[in-house]
């Protein structure tokens, strides 16, 4: 391994994670590089207002992190971006492109790939198909040339080449011939994963990428997110495991009800008192002494003696 | 009883024209829902407006039979985008109860007496079909091994099965390309592949448009052993093909193959027996047990008891993948 020779895209994710530096610790802060730029974003469900971000910004070439309390809204929010839900107001761009209102095969053909939360593998096909359905701008998917290998033969050739170094990547190539289905829950997790490269995306969406993983799968996986900063990629996933966010991510957004709370590295975000509050509720953490205790209660009891007297006298 | 000659009757329909409409019709049902799963519940429906087709432009318009042949698939293809604008966006469901009624509304429409000047009610219509047997190369009852077909169902078996070889070959040559990769895909998890840039209302919309196409041929078929009536496209059409398709393995290029030859040496040769077995001075079955009407129905009973059994233990039809049933739809 070139340890000491840093690649040109290990370059870039470098002075990406620096450009983080000067970045404010404030919801919706500005990004020296943004990949990602989402402006008053809003999805309501009836009464319920799912989503409401007013302004947030994605690093390119960094590994963010959106967490938040179930029902937060993060889930909507990935789908509102990649095009799998309609938004009732706001915009947003990727790549300096705006792309609200494309359908989801559009998003993701301008490089926006994303993965689900309930993994979708395609269970009767096999590991090796799963991938090579994954390759964009096949010739061979137009209905016109699809009859006629010699039109496309060369390209899946490639393109085979491509998913099964994937595959040994993420040490999924023994299962190549095997259905997808029958791959227990953290190889279905890679298998995923590895083939939403296939689209050579420039920014991976992960929903809860560690779900379901067993310890000792989700240290690789670790490694595999990681692996795709130092690639060049912008990662952007949705979890709920502490410690992975800790381990990976350089930048971290809270939302809570919809809104985002806080930004901020890691470290930051996690004694934010607002992150705190919104996990696990405002005032949690003030202690209840024994003469507090006492207090209220005595004011309990007060109260019920008050309310029998009254009664009494009615 | 005569079984030797029961059972030369039942192999004269495994692979005469009966046969050859329901194995076309279950080759579009195949790209259809073997392979994309769509469910098309109309796909009689298909038939019913390429057989008409082609009868009105003949019959009432007076123009060739193969420019009707032209107009007949033009209105499979309207007829598939019509059905799918609407419902390929929405869940499998919608396209079910769509296709099943748009069937049942096409086979009124064409039924309907007050339309009878244009598509002859319910006799249909009848002698469009001079310039296809013009062509017959046969001049006398064809066969062989004990086997033997008029003229001109041999006329049309030939031309049938020579559809079926080919439109078999194009199944395989397109499923075994990326294109049949991506329907298959659809099949199995539409938002994923919907997640990987592809178009999956363009791929949903092309597969509809195919297998309706071919539905219509089956349609021709009908339309020339049988002359076009309403009652030839009733739901039940759709039925048997679907049954034809699961007997013979869905997702299968050789699966509606086998599937139709079965299917009708098994309804042919049951009918056979049945009726043979309660007819006569003396019958096989006493009359006490069954009469002779009843007999005609138990072809169905019997035929319903094997898909049962077929289900059970061969779940996966004759050229299936058991493999693939073992893993559930997550």
């Amino acid at each position: 391994m070139a340890a000491d020779t840093p690649t040109a895209a290990e370059d870039m994710s470098t002075v990406a994670r620096q450009g983080l530096v000067d970045v404010e610790h404030q919801p919706g802060a500005k990004k020296p590089d943004p990949i990602v730029v989402a402006d008053k974003v809003v999805r309501k469900f009836g009464g319920l207002t799912a989503v409401d971000v007013e302004h947030l910004e994605i690093q390119r070439g960094v590994i963010t992190a959106l967490i938040g309390p179930n029902g937060a809204g993060k889930t909507t929010f990935f789908n509102v971006l990649t095009g799998f839900d309609r938004p009732d107001d706001g915009k947003w761009s990727f790549g300096g492109k705006d792309i609200q209102g494309l359908s989801a095969y559009q998003v993701a053909r301008l490089g926006m790939v994303r993965t689900f939360q309930l993994t979708k593998v395609l269970s009767r096909l096999s590991v090796i198909e799963n991938m090579l359905l994954g390759a964009t701008g096949q010739s061979g998917e137009s209905i016109w040339q699809a009859m006629l290998r010699p039109l496309w033969g060369q390209q899946e050739r490639d393109n085979t080449e491509r998913a099964d170094a994937l595959l040994k990547r993420f040490q999924l190539d023994a299962k190549r011939e095997d259905f997808a289905g029958s791959l227990s829950g953290g190889q279905r997790k890679l298998l995923e994963v590895a083939r939403s490269l296939m689209v050579e995306p420039e920014l991976v969406m992960l929903d809860e990428p560690m779900a379901g993983v067993n310890p000792a799968l989700k240290q690789s996986l670790l490694g595999h997110v990681k692996s795709l900063r130092e690639d060049g990629m912008t990662v952007f996933f949705v979890e709920h495991d502490m410690d992975v966010v800790r381990d990976i991510s350089d930048w971290v957004i809270v939302m809570a009800q919809g809104r985002i709370i806080s930004e901020g590295p890691p470290e930051a975000v996690m004694s934010d008192q607002r992150v705190i509050d919104a996990y696990l509720g405002a005032h949690h953490d003030a202690a209840l002494s024994v003469e507090d205790e006492d207090a209220i209660l005595a004011a309990a009891r007060e109260e019920i003696e008050a309310a029998e007297e009254q009664e009494s006298h009615g | 009883m005569d079984i030797a000659n029961q059972l030369t009757l039942a192999l004269e329909q495994a692979f005469g024209p009966s046969a050859i409409i329901i194995c076309l019709a279950a080759i579009g049902l195949n790209v259809h829902f073997g392979y994309t799963g769509l469910l098309n519940f109309g796909q009689a429906g298909f038939m019913a407006v390429a057989g008409y087709g082609v009868a009105s432009i003949v019959s009432t318009w007076g123009f060739s039979f193969w420019l009707g042949l032209l107009v007949g698939l033009a209105l499979t293809v309207v007829l598939a985008l019509l059905l799918g604008i609407p419902t390929l966006r929405l869940r499998a469901d919608y396209l079910a109860i769509v296709t099943i009624a748009a069937a049942e509304i096409i086979r009124f429409v064409v039924g309907a007496s007050s339309l009878r000047g244009y598509f002859g009610g319910q006799d249909g219509l009848q002698q469009y079909t001079g310039s296809f047997f013009a062509l017959n190369p046969y001049s006398s009852q064809m066969g062989g091994l004990g086997l033997s077909w008029s003229k001109a169902d041999f006329w049309i078996m030939t031309v049938g099965w020579g559809l079926v070889v080919l439109f078999s070959l194009m199944i395989f040559l397109l499923m075994r390309s990326p294109w049949g990769r991506v329907l298959k895909g659809i099949r199995e998890d539409e938002d994923a592949v919907r997640s990987l840039g592809k178009n999956v209302y363009a791929y949903k919309m092309q597969s509809l448009v195919i297998g309706g196409v071919i539905g219509g041929f089956a349609g021709f078929v009908s339309g020339l052993y049988q002359s076009v009536q309403p009652t030839n496209f009733a739901t039940d059409i759709t039925f048997f093909a679907y049954t034809v398709l699961l007997l013979g393995g869905a997702a299968r290029v050789l699966g509606p193959l086998a599937g139709a030859v079965i299917f009708w040496f098994l309804i042919s040769f049951l009918d056979n027996f049945f009726s043979a077995a309660t007819s006569g001075d003396n019958p096989l079955i006493p009359t006490a047990l069954m009469s002779h009407q009843q007999a005609s129905l138990m072809r169905f009973v019997f035929l319903g008891v094997a898909l049962m059994l077929l289900m059970i233990y061969r779940p996966q039809g004759i050229f299936g993948d058991r493999r693939e049933l073992a893993i559930d739809g997550r």
